[in-house]
């Protein structure tokens, strides 16, 4: 067992993690953030994504010992203030969930994305959502909700 | 966020989901977010072969293991079963069955339990679920459907001497012609690759035992309802003991619809060890234990005239069972049946279907069942016969399409409603197939190694399952008709509560909307329950496009009842008959005198006080309504595929995909449209990405995402869609059901269009889903 | 999705992961972005004693101009070598080629050193450092050494380094501007290994092709050099001739993504397409 310290979504956790403890399972089974959830076993499909000291990570292929005094931000952090971030105002909008399991995983995958300012583009924004499988939308509306959500974003800054 | 729109006409509009901010906050229900305290998780132990006995088997090692609280072997649960898993479709009556356990000690295919571990925490389970010692004797698999029938083949169950589990048959002999005579005849065969549904979210269980020897079962499910009666039938339990919950379900497909080993293990080992089992399946777990789709070998005839009229259609199906019969495996087929001609009007029609039994993951209903196999064989044979006749694709279908409504088809089904000329008129609109053409010539003329190619496919299909006189006829064991139930509370609420129950499609949106407009109320008002069978306690659940057509269209029965019984109310209040009042925007007003009014939500109260009540009437304002549905409902359209196919590498991209679908009157056309996105994705994907496949031992070769290609964003482009509307006459909404409409259609327009973008270099087959090995190997053998 | 048990230990210091790795026997691993070995663990199919955590050296996370080289420290993740401007200046087959691995999940967390350490031959860096005649900075007990990329690939998944020695950095040599480049990758997904992947350098001498370097992804067990077709571009091949020649010397495995036979095909356009794309570089 190891001694670790995660802050997550602004909250400070110590906790005694078995190093094999995947990052995904340290929220969802210890802290109870159940709103990051696990698609599969082989680091595919990115509905586990979170930030990591804000950059997208899939939150299955880390340990939880290696993120040790990171700032983690899952899917129950977005929202500010009681309203929605805009790129979940933006999935809303736009239909662009449908049972809504890959959801959390495709929201911060894009919120990753429009920081780095790199949803410049239809084409763009379909690359840069590679790494984040969607069964029932065709991803259609994604698109167009990311592109929506940078925009708002863009003139937010 | 808000949902409220403006008053009046909710159906129609784009209502944005209510079910979503649940959903973007990181708040959903799904089971494996659940673990109440004391729970014990179940790790199963799989068959590593396709076909083997288990000559020993040692649980010891497993249950000394730290937080080991019991394990099991298939000898050990034999007597908790009362029948074996059950199959709701015999199909004939002559059916080969064979018996299948939650455990067994002859694994059929890779991936069938023999074990279960539970332990403290799913990593003990894990670590403990090792430690199990099997020896095997393993046994020669079959794997082929194709070939499983030959003599000699391999069995899959020795004991029954054949692979075949039955021959079903459809056929008319409209004007006694033999096919054989027919002027022209093209035959093609075709196969249809094995398809894994892939939800997302993979499945999960949670049993809690109760006080009195009762269990609640949460389940990502897509059939509480069925699977509350059929685990209590099989565990010789009381429907009163099992209650079924399916929370927020990430997708499903149809790989939800069934009842499966770990739903029956998970009931009665909380049973047996009285405290909560809950398992969750791995990812490359759920490529052995959940259901595929396809597997289908197909060959299909077209019989013609000279001029294009086309008189005939054989179709000779052999369709892989897999290794058992799910919960209707061997009725997919069936879904299909009476589609074999398309949407055209072919008088002579000959479909028959032999099910076979393989070694391999059992099949059963995935999104479409039976019909995008039909629609897949009739578009690709439908291009061949227009190219053997020289006649234009589009005009051969044109001059074969059924163009009176309603009518019944030769196969015996009278199709509702539709216009497919007019779908395909709107799609060449968006289309621009000139344009398409010319630049396809242009590259043609170039030499490109990039060609294009353009793919069509003209469709209908039958969905809103189902009548149940019909579905009784062909031997499915239940009805398909859905009950709702609205009830007003007393300060104007509206509760609603639907037999069927959403995994993704929004059902507590379009239901508040279908509601709100029956009753004239603010779409706020009402809250709509579901998918929990102590709250709705009858209903036959989601599959098949029908939670619209059949349980939205009880949804406006049962608002009638309530409308009715307040106007009995309404008009003893106000001292006027009955037939003098009239309803509109949720209220009765006196003809004649617009000021005698009441609202609705006034009755509410009137009826839950019960001061002043008719005679004889009960207190409260509830209707409920069971609808049977009298005939499936036949949405259709016409798609169009365009492709870019790199003929030196083989690969093919879709460039632009186009829909125009008549869905009949359309609810809420933002989840039509993100129902035909989703649909057409996974048709697009069958054509270019998807095949789940065995080695000759029935090793799966494909068993997780990185070697079965679910394509991601990146892969495909944004989607041009259209809808003609042509609503149903059956039931008062005119609806007509969209689930599956986009994967019937796909698959044949992609590959009709890499064909097309093909054909100049003379290659006119290719296997699904065209791999840039099959592309350019079939460049090669065109070449040769 | 669950990994066996393993012990754990962060490494303070190159010098104190080696120690660690040393103490452990065969059976500790090195951690660093963890991109290749995690997806290993939790399918049970790596079960290693320890795992040696060395994501925290952030002192082995820089570009730096050598000179003559641009040395990228071993921690430098994915994301950062694809965003690197000196990279993008001196050698942007590596930062290009950086940013088109997997997803960008993976490029945030996945390192320089691990993938070249992990000695996948499908993996993309290996074959572009390879083209480039790398040199590979390793740390052992004795000290460093340096290990030219072209010895140290040595089987699938196996490398030159010993089991107590740890790549710390590489050293790519800056690009003459008329030196034209290219990676050219054939997937099937965008998140999807490469079927096959070509890394080209052409040399260009007043216009004229003088010579070429190429590495090949997923052509054989090791990252691989196309010597014939080089030797016949340096002898005035054609990129068609010598792209036809690139082959030689390959065993391209079969797989779900395509076979032996389809591969060697594939090969052989895209090694085409990359020479005709680095001649326009």
């Amino acid at each position: 067992m190891r001694q670790v310290a995660l802050t997550v979504n602004g909250m400070r956790h110590e906790l005694e993690l078995e190093p094999r403890e995947l990052l995904v399972y340290v929220l969802r089974d210890r802290l109870k953030l159940t709103g990051t959830n696990v698609g599969c076993d082989t680091s595919s499909c990115g509905a586990c994504t979170v930030l990591v000291d804000g950059e997208s990570v899939k939150s299955c292929t880390v340990l939880g010992v290696q993120a040790d005094g990171a700032e983690i931000t899952t899917i129950e952090g977005l929202a500010a203030n009681g309203s929605l971030h805009p790129v979940q105002q933006a999935f809303h909008d736009h239909h662009a969930l449908q049972c809504g399991y890959c959801t959390p995983g495709m929201v911060m995958a894009a919120v990753s994305l429009i920081e780095h300012g790199e949803a410049t583009s239809e084409a763009a924004i379909r690359e840069g959502l590679e790494g984040n499988l969607c069964r029932c939308t065709g991803y259609h509306n994604i698109v167009a909700a990311v592109q929506d959500a940078a925009g708002a974003m863009g003139r937010a800054r | 966020m808000s949902t409220t729109e403006a008053k009046a006409a909710y159906i129609g509009s784009p209502v944005k989901r209510r079910e979503d901010e649940t959903l973007l906050t990181g708040r959903g229900t799904y089971v494996d977010n659940m673990a109440p305290t004391g729970t014990a998780h179940m790790v199963v132990v799989r068959s590593p072969y396709a076909h083997a006995r288990v000559t020993r088997i040692d649980l010891d090692a497993a249950r000394k293991a730290e937080g080991v609280v019991a394990a099991f072997s298939a000898t050990d649960l034999q007597e908790d079963w009362k029948a074996a898993m059950p199959c709701a479709w015999p199909v004939t009556e002559e059916m080969r069955n064979p018996a299948h356990y939650p455990l067994t000690d002859v694994a059929r295919y890779q991936g069938d339990g023999v074990a279960v571990v539970l332990a403290e925490s799913r990593a003990q389970a894990k670590d403990a679920a090792e430690l199990v010692e099997i020896d095997w004797e393993p046994l020669v698999a079959v794997v082929d459907v194709g070939a499983a029938l030959d003599e000699g083949a391999p069995l899959a169950h020795p004991d029954l001497g054949t692979n075949e589990c039955y021959v079903w048959r459809l056929d008319t002999d409209a004007t006694g012609q033999p096919i054989e005579d027919a002027e022209v005849v093209v035959t093609r065969t075709y196969y249809q690759p094995r398809l894994i549904p892939n939800a997302i979210e993979p499945r999960a269980v949670l049993a809690v035992p109760g006080p009195s020897d009762d269990v609640t079962l949460y389940a990502a499910t897509q059939v509480p309802h069925l699977l509350r009666l059929l685990a209590a039938a099989t565990l010789g339990l009381s429907e009163t003991k099992v209650r079924v919950v399916a929370p927020d379900v990430g997708g499903g497909f149809g790989s939800k619809l069934d009842v499966y080993a770990e739903d029956l293990l998970a009931i009665a080992l909380a049973r047996r060890l009285d405290r909560p089992v809950k398992w969750t399946e791995e990812r490359s777990e759920n490529y052995l234990a959940t259901i595929h789709g396809r597997d289908f070998v197909t060959e299909y005839t077209f019989g013609a005239t000279k001029d294009g009229t086309i008189t005939h259609l054989r179709a000779r199906v052999k369709a892989a069972m897999g290794a058992y019969l799910q919960l209707v495996t061997p009725g997919i087929p069936l879904l299909g049946a009476w589609i074999y001609a398309g949407p055209y009007a072919i008088p002579n029609y000959s479909v028959e279907f032999t099910g076979v039994f393989t070694n391999t993951t059992p099949t059963d209903a995935y999104r479409g069942a039976g019909r995008p196999e039909a629609t897949y064989v009739i578009e690709r044979t439908m291009d061949a016969l227009a190219d053997e006749l020289e006649i234009d694709r589009l005009e051969l279908r044109r001059k074969n399409f059924i163009k009176e409504f309603p009518h019944t088809l030769s196969s015996g089904l009278t199709v509702d409603s539709g216009d497919y000329e007019a779908s395909l008129d709107k799609l060449l609109e968006l289309l621009d197939l000139d344009a398409v053409r010319s630049e396809q010539a242009k590259r043609r003329e170039s030499g490109a190694a990039k060609q294009l190619g353009v793919g069509f496919s003209t469709y209908h299909e039958m969905c809103g399952l189902a009548p149940s006189r019909i579905l009784g006829a062909i031997r499915y064991a239940a009805g398909g008709w859905e009950q709702a139930t609205i009830r007003y509370l007393p300060t104007g609420s509206v509760q609603v509560i639907s037999g069927t129950s959403p995994h993704g499609q929004g059902h507590e949106t379009s239901w508040a909307q279908i509601v709100a407009d029956r009753l004239g109320c603010d779409i706020d008002v009402v809250e709509v329950l579901h998918g929990d069978t102590s709250i709705s306690h009858a209903g036959l659940d989601t599959y098949g496009s029908r939670s619209l057509p059949v349980g939205g269209v009880a949804l406006t029965f049962a608002a009638d009842k309530v409308i009715e019984k307040a106007r009995q109310i309404v008009a003893h209040q106000l001292e006027v008959a009955a037939d003098d009042l009239e309803f509109a925007d949720g209220t009765f007003r006196v003809k004649g005198s617009p000021d005698k009014e009441m609202t609705l939500a006034a009755t509410a109260w009137a009826a839950f006080a019960a001061h002043d009540l008719p005679d004889g009437m009960e207190p409260g304002l509830e209707g409920t309504a069971v609808y049977d549905p009298p005939n499936f409902s036949w949405p259709g359209g016409a798609h169009a595929a365009v492709v870019e196919v790199d003929i030196e590498t083989g690969d093919a991209r879709l460039l632009r995909y186009v829909a125009v679908d008549d869905v009949g009157t359309v609810v809420n056309p933002l989840i039509v449209e993100g129902q035909v996105h989703g649909g057409v994705t996974q048709g697009i994907s069958t054509a270019l990405y998807e095949e789940g496949t065995y080695d000759d031992e029935g090793n799966m070769q494909t068993a997780n995402l990185v070697t079965y290609l679910v394509p991601s964003a990146a892969e495909l482009p944004s989607f041009e869609l259209a809808r003609t509307e042509s609503p149903s006459p059956t039931n008062p909404l005119g609806v007509k059901g969209v689930g599956e409409t986009g994967t019937i259609a796909a698959a044949p327009a992609v590959i009709n269009a890499v064909l097309d973008a093909l054909s100049h270099l003379g290659v006119k087959d290719i296997q699904m889903p065209a791999t840039p090995e099959r592309v350019w190997r079939a460049i090669q053998e065109a070449k040769a | 999705m669950i990994p066996a048990r393993f012990d754990y230990d962060v490494a303070e210091s190159a010098a104190h992961a080696i120690e660690l790795l040393g103490a452990g026997g065969g059976d500790t691993k090195l951690l660093a972005g963890g991109h290749s070995l995690i997806p290993a663990l939790k399918l049970r199919i790596a079960r290693p004693a320890k795992l040696v955590d060395i994501g925290r050296l952030s002192d082995l996370a820089y570009v730096r101009d050598g000179g003559t080289h641009v040395a990228i420290g071993a921690l430098s993740r994915h994301a950062a070598v694809a965003s690197n401007p000196l990279l993008a200046e001196h050698c942007p087959i590596v930062s290009y080629t950086a940013g088109q691995i997997g997803d960008p999940q993976v490029r945030h967390r996945g390192t320089l050193g691990g993938t070249l350490s992990h000695g996948d031959p499908a993996s993309d860096l290996p074959a572009v450092m390879l083209a480039l005649g790398a040199e590979l900075v390793v740390q052992g007990k004795g000290g460093e050494r340096v290990i030219p990329a072209t010895e140290l690939f040595t089987g699938v998944f196996e490398t030159a380094l010993a089991p107590d020695e740890m790549l710390v950095e590489a050293r790519v040599p800056k690009l003459a501007a008329s030196t034209g480049w290219a990676y050219v990758k054939a997937n099937r997904r965008a998140q999807d290994w490469a079927t096959v992947g070509v890394a080209a350098l052409v040399h260009r001498d007043d216009g004229a092709v003088a010579g070429a370097s190429i590495g090949l992804v997923n052509m054989g067990g090791t990252p691989l050099r196309a010597r014939a077709t080089e030797d016949a571009l340096a002898g005035g091949s054609s990129a068609a001739e010598a792209a036809a020649l690139v082959t030689d010397g390959t065993q391209p495995p079969s797989d779900q993504a395509g076979s032996s036979e389809y591969r060697a095909h594939l090969a052989q356009v895209i090694t085409r397409r990359a020479l005709e794309q680095a001649l326009g570089n």
